[in-house]
């Protein structure tokens, strides 16, 4: 893959995603892509893939070959893992899922069923052709992305953060698929995720590109790692072994401020998902929710949030946070929950209503009709501390996975809510955005007001003084008090 | 056949094409909407039923989901009843409405033939498998594979939809704009979902292509689609459960085109 003078500028905006890139990676190469969220990482990978799109997309410069040919007229030399485990499968059942790929290609049928089987087999993924792809855990779902890339064979491997919205298991796991997966095809792999330590063992050389897109640092992972650290990690990137925020103490808890009793929680009309949840948070206080992935832990926020009914017992606000409405927030107006109980949901897309970041950043404080002044002051700070200033006049539905986090967080920051509830806040970040988010969450608690975050991020809770609430399947008993 | 339940794939309509099925459903279907007698309509469910009697299909799982349709004939009958075109002897005289032979008898037949057309096609699409329906489509019917496989992992989306539906009304009841008027509300969530629903298709669009969808050259088939002896039975079956209809129907004189 050879990269001369290459660059993209999606359309509709002013700066370069990637410019003037030279790069060259040799067959059998190993590369870890790093950079800064929202570096042009993707735009890259995708660029390789051949699916970037065409005029309408966005305007391209130099030029960008795989194997001395234009990505776009070689679909299948190419094959390119996402990071969102849930837009990747095509068909209902596993086997037609991997097989999807080689049909495209025209592999004659004698040769497609024990090539579905062999990379099903490489990635590790043990379950019968006929299971639905739907029925699979996260990890899962990124071993048969995987594997229906590998049955095309391809010569360049691609993953864009392939385990970054996975839990610490699903992480394991797709880990060590790769790695025999690469070993054995002996294919060209180009790798982009935040975090070196995942992928360090495994790769030969690390490229890193710039904020603005250039070529930042490049050669064998501990040279560059060593003799580069400082820079890396000014630039954004997770280096092994060195902690992005100091770890603090525990944060006392203050008043009481929100309690659950004897809570069931679940979907209105179907089974719940958890019971004999007790939960008590104090003001001032920052609550990490931790397990395994379908324990129930968005459902509990979003039931904790005055969003979903309890199922079971009961949500009581208590006199200071409720200031007046009702105790449990689910019979409060959308507008009363504005100020008492912020949600950020998993999903940032789920909460965007508006055309530009700005006006989505105004839409809570509007609600709350506060003066004009007031609301752009709000907002221009919040552009200002998560680093998303640049990007006010964008729609939020085009900016990058990492920057519509930090907007969706942004947007329940906006109406300074007593208690915060957020759902993964910290997916895709980089170092610098990262630390960013949780000095913010860090500020709001030592104003009194509460953090509890859903998060599988085994760094946030002592970055974020938070006590760890871990819920675990059928016996959701807090571990803590 | 639908995306949100994996389709019955057990008895001997599982062995049947799902062209195959189609093709019986749309035979029947059309031959019965040519008519408006009461006669064809019970000849082809008395038919129906002794045929599907015998394919093991699991009723338990069937019948739920046929209730929706015996219902509507049920409704469909008592309306003619009332309000169907008077004719012959009258019964029951109140306003509007007038129960007499004629009105009678036009709700039985339009009762009969909703479930005579209605309870082969949910039972055969229940059978169907989306996946098995396309490539049936693609490599016997030969409609474009583009555009067949397209459809099919679109299909895919709409559990999702469910899921996006949900969370976009929590997510605007968290934003502080849920408190407008019911109908307003609404509309909002239309939107976002359309919004929701293009940006999943480009996603899905993107991972098709990356695995080779669209890509120059022939493409091949992993589950080859034929048409064997189980299909030719089948469709011999349907053939005559249509026949039989007209011919019981006209050779009693009871054929009436729904046109005259």
């Amino acid at each position: 893959m050879s990269a001369r003078g290459w660059g993209w500028r999606h359309a509709g905006r002013r700066e370069w995603a990637v410019s003037d890139l030279d790069l060259v990676i040799e067959p059998g190469e190993r590369v870890l892509l790093l950079g800064a969220s929202g570096a042009g990482k993707s735009t890259l990978l995708a660029a390789l893939a051949g699916v970037l799109g065409g005029e309408e997309e966005g305007e391209e410069r130099g030029t960008l070959l795989v194997d001395g040919v234009d990505p776009t007229q070689q679909r299948g030399r190419v094959g390119l893992v996402l990071q969102d485990p849930d837009s990747q499968q095509i068909l209902a059942r596993v086997g037609d899922d991997v097989a999807f790929g080689l049909e495209n290609l025209g592999v004659p049928l004698h040769e497609i069923w024990p090539r579905v089987r062999a990379s099903l087999d490489a990635v590790g993924l043990d379950v019968p052709l006929t299971r639905q792809t739907a029925e699979l855990s996260g990890g899962q779902k990124q071993r048969l992305a995987l594997a229906g890339v590998l049955a095309m064979r391809p010569g360049l491997l691609l993953l864009d953060e392939p385990t970054a919205n996975l839990d610490p298991a699903g992480v394991a796991e797709v880990r060590a698929s790769v790695g025999s997966a690469v070993r054995a095809s002996g294919a060209t792999l180009v790798v982009v995720e935040h975090r070196v330590a995942v992928w360090r063992d495994l790769v030969t050389r690390v490229v890193v590109i710039g904020a603005d897109g250039r070529l930042l640092a490049d050669g064998a992972p501990d040279r560059v790692l060593a003799a580069r650290g400082d820079e890396l990690a000014a630039a954004g990137v997770w280096l092994p072994g060195r902690a992005v925020l100091p770890s603090l103490a525990v944060r006392p808890a203050g008043e009481r401020l929100l309690a659950a009793t004897g809570l069931g929680v679940g979907r209105p009309g179907a089974q719940p998902v958890a019971e004999g949840i007790e939960f008590a948070l104090g003001a001032g206080e920052a609550v990490v929710v931790s397990g395994p992935n379908g324990v129930g832990k968005s459902t509990t926020a979003l039931t904790l949030g005055g969003l979903l009914a309890p199922r079971k017992g009961a949500v009581t606000a208590a006199p200071r946070l409720a200031a007046g409405a009702a105790s449990a927030p689910i019979r409060w107006s959308s507008r009363e929950l504005l100020t008492r109980i912020g949600s950020v949901f998993q999903n940032p897309e789920h909460q965007l209503l508006a055309s530009t970041v700005r006006a989505e950043l105004a839409v809570g404080p509007r609600a709350l009709r506060l003066s004009a002044a007031e609301v752009d002051a709000r907002v221009d700070e919040l552009l200002a501390r998560l680093r998303l200033d640049g990007l006010a006049d964008a729609n939020p539905f085009t900016l990058s996975g990492g920057q519509k986090r930090r907007l969706s967080v942004a947007t329940a920051l906006a109406t300074r809510p007593r208690v915060l509830l957020l759902d993964e806040p910290t997916f895709g970040q980089d170092a610098l955005t990262w630390a960013e988010l949780v000095l913010l969450l860090g500020e709001l608690a030592d104003a009194g007001n509460a953090i509890v975050a859903v998060s599988h991020d085994e760094e946030l809770a002592g970055a974020l003084g938070a006590r760890e609430w871990r819920l675990e399947p059928r016996r959701q008993q807090e571990t803590l008090r | 056949m639908s995306a949100l339940l994996p389709a019955i794939r057990s008895g001997l309509l599982a062995r049947i094409n799902p062209v195959t099925k189609l093709g019986c459903a749309l035979l029947v279907a059309f031959t019965l909407l040519a008519t408006v007698d009461w006669v064809s309509a019970v000849v082809a469910v008395v038919l129906e039923s002794a045929v599907l009697a015998f394919t093991g299909l699991p009723w338990r799982r069937v019948l739920p989901r046929l209730m929706p349709l015996i219902v509507a004939a049920l409704l469909a009958g008592v309306t003619t009843t009332l309000y169907g075109v008077p004719s012959g002897r009258v019964w029951w005289q109140w306003g509007v409405v007038e129960v007499t032979d004629g009105s009678i008898g036009f709700a039985i037949a339009t009762a009969l033939r909703i479930l005579a057309i209605g309870v082969p096609s949910v039972v055969l699409f229940l059978t169907i498998d989306p996946t098995e329906l396309a490539d049936g489509l693609a490599q016997i019917v030969r409609l474009p594979a583009r555009f067949v496989i397209g459809a099919l992992a679109a299909l895919r989306l709409v559990g999702l939809f469910f899921d996006d539906w949900r969370a976009l009304s929590l997510a605007r009841r968290a934003r502080g704009v849920a408190d407008r008027g019911r109908l307003q509300r609404y509309a909002g969530v239309v939107f976002a979902l359309l919004v929701l629903a293009i940006r999943r298709g480009t996603k899905l669009t993107t991972a098709m292509e990356s695995r080779g969808f669209g890509a120059a050259g022939p493409r091949s088939w992993a589950r080859p689609a034929t048409l064997g002896r189980a299909d030719a039975v089948a469709f011999a079956i349907g053939f005559a459960i249509a026949a039989t209809a007209v011919a019981v129907s006209v050779s009693t004189g009871s054929w009436h085109w729904i046109a005259s």
